[in-house]
């Protein structure tokens, strides 16, 4: 038992666990490779992952820490203003999870079969997506200007 | 002297540095990890209840080399009629609102990512093994998803045996990972009360004080409260949730239904629903079903039978749904013949299942549990008017509680058969 402990680095039944796990999962591999494309579902699973931690992760926090460099520093002495960035960052987040769901159809990538199988034009998307996106801008502006005035009408109560 | 292995090191200790979010930490991983650990076993029981559905064991099975991964498999029910709906309808609905949360998650412990050494143990290089399991086969599970509901055409493999045993490799992941941080888990949640939280504004955001890996070592101001993360996550949920679930639950939701995979149908009138498969996408005309049209019944003898002699047979109506692999459903109010009356024409009333030919090739097979469903009937007339051909004129299957790939449309010849 210590043996394993200080070889392995776990407790026994971590072991366990692990063998279960891999063993359920070269199960699934040998199903798939019995009913054929194996190796494209493997490569889909590594280039997911690959789109995930290696592009998408890097880019919207490149995107975010960009964004909080335009942000204006506080400097001590000077009047709290009103931070906006997370009124560009909910509403540009709403917007992305969106064409993330419906990415297919709001840039069209399936035109043909969707056509053909519902009878209607898959063109509507677009227009839906940048509708939304455009309401979730100009709600979060709104509710920016009113704390903007809400701030200044505290700071300035007479004017 | 320095090594290049040290160099190597401290390159990743800046690394680390560099994840300065201040509000990242073991508590709010927890509350997404709550979430999707609730979430999740939700996801593989419909999943696994839509292939049920299936009847793989009548020859429908689009995952034949199942072996022990199809145990659970049982003869699928004919009613309620709204059951494959809902879980079809949750297994779709609740996958999309699930998105911005697994996000958040993956967001939330990305410095482990990056952990150096990555490898110290046995222990931990299997673990790091279950974790790529884990991440990878969530995101394989939600992008084949998407793009099957979204029928992007140029799929490389066959997305049912994709999504089928990924979701296995996924799960075996997920059920691990469960186990080893659970503990962990209550733990976490139990250090902070979110009543507490949901108080807390961006003046009063501090990083948790506990020891952790999650935790930045040289935070950064924060620029967002933690509820104001859980509003923005909790939010996009919602979004996707109001923007989606109209096409199945319909009622008020139908009107903003504005990016589910039916937004619009083609006609007007009483076949006013959305269609899968049009006629002339399968090739459907006045060829197969101008007035020469007759439905061929095969049991102990042969019935051949025009149209007006089924609409002079004892009709049924029912509200019935069509409910889509990809998730939307309609419920319309169908007119037709039963289907046990059509085996008795055929001499096959103790027919224990049938073989459904339809014009444009696409077979299925049925159980006798749904051939002798009371509300199990062949369709001639919807809401009262005469079914289009995009609706599948002249008749067309419509059993209660099968998925929509079984309500076959164009119908040329049925096939009754007994063990």
């Amino acid at each position: 038992m210590r043996w394993l402990r200080r070889h392995y680095g776990a407790h026994p039944i971590h072991l366990l666990l692990m063998v279960a796990c891999f063993a359920v999962a070269g199960y699934a591999l040998s199903r798939m490779n019995a009913q054929g494309g194996l190796g494209r579902i493997v490569l889909w699973f590594a280039l997911v992952l690959i789109v995930h931690d290696l592009i998408g992760w890097p880019l919207y926090t490149w995107a975010d820490r960009a964004l909080q460099r335009l942000a204006p520093r506080k400097r001590p002495g000077q009047p709290p203003s009103v931070p906006w960035i997370n009124h560009v960052r909910v509403p540009a987040f709403l917007s992305g999870v969106l064409l993330i769901i419906s990415f297919p159809l709001v840039l069209r990538l399936s035109a043909g079969p969707y056509e053909d199988l519902s009878g209607v034009s898959e063109s509507a998307y677009l227009g839906h997506w940048l509708l939304v996106t455009g309401l979730f801008f100009m709600s979060s502006a709104a509710v920016y200007a009113l704390r903007l005035l809400r701030a200044r009408r505290r700071l300035n109560p007479t004017g | 002297m320095v090594t290049a292995d040290d160099g190597r090191a401290g390159r990743l200790a800046s690394l680390e540095r560099r994840f300065r979010s201040p509000i990242r930490g073991p508590w709010l991983t927890s509350v997404f990890g709550l979430v999707l650990l609730i979430g999740i076993p939700v996801e593989f029981i419909t999943g696994l209840l839509s292939y049920v559905a299936y009847d793989p064991q009548y020859g429908n099975d689009p995952n034949p080399k199942h072996g022990l991964f199809g145990f659970f498999v049982f003869n699928w029910f004919a009613e309620p009629s709204w059951l494959y709906r809902l879980v079809e309808g949750v297994h779709v609905g609740l996958g999309l609102v699930l998105v911005p949360i697994v996000i958040a998650k993956l967001w939330s412990v990305i410095p482990k990512l990056f952990k150096w050494p990555p490898f110290s143990s046995v222990a931990q290089v299997l673990e790091r093994v279950s974790l790529t399991m884990l991440v990878g086969g969530i995101a394989f599970e939600i992008t084949t998803g998407i793009l099957y509901i979204d029928y992007y055409p140029k799929y490389v493999f066959s997305f049912y045996t994709g999504h089928f045993y990924g979701a296995w490799i996924f799960m075996a992941g997920f059920t691990v990972h469960v186990a080893l941080k659970f503990p962990r888990m209550v733990r976490s949640l139990r250090s902070r009360r979110l009543r507490t939280e949901l108080r807390t504004g961006l003046s009063g955001t501090l990083p948790e004080p506990v020891d952790d890996d999650l935790v930045a070592t040289e935070p950064a101001e924060p620029t967002i409260s933690r509820r104001g993360v859980l509003a923005m996550v909790g939010g996009a949920s919602a979004v996707v949730f109001l923007l989606t679930a109209g096409e199945t639950i319909g009622g008020v939701l139908r009107r903003v239904d504005l990016l589910g995979t039916r937004v619009a149908s083609p006609d007007i009138g009483p076949n006013h629903f959305p269609v899968n498969h049009t006629a002339a996408s399968r090739g459907i005309g006045p060829l197969q079903t101008g007035a020469a049209w007759r439905l061929e019944l095969v049991g102990a003898r042969r019935v051949s039978i025009s149209r007006e002699q089924l609409l002079a047979m004892p009709l049924i109506s029912h509200d019935l749904p069509i409910a889509c692999t990809e998730g939307w459903s309609t419920v319309q109010h169908w007119t037709g013949v039963r289907l046990t009356d059509l085996a008795g024409l055929a001499g096959a009333a103790g027919a224990t299942w049938a073989y459904l030919e339809p014009f444009d090739g696409n077979a299925a097979y049925i159980s006798g549990t749904q051939l002798h469903a009371s509300q199990s009937m062949l369709a001639l007339r919807v809401n009262g008017a005469d079914l289009s051909l995009d609706h599948g004129y002249p008749a067309r299957i419509m059993i209660p509680d099968a998925p929509g790939t079984h309500n076959k449309k164009w119908m040329q010849r049925i096939t009754f058969e007994a063990v």
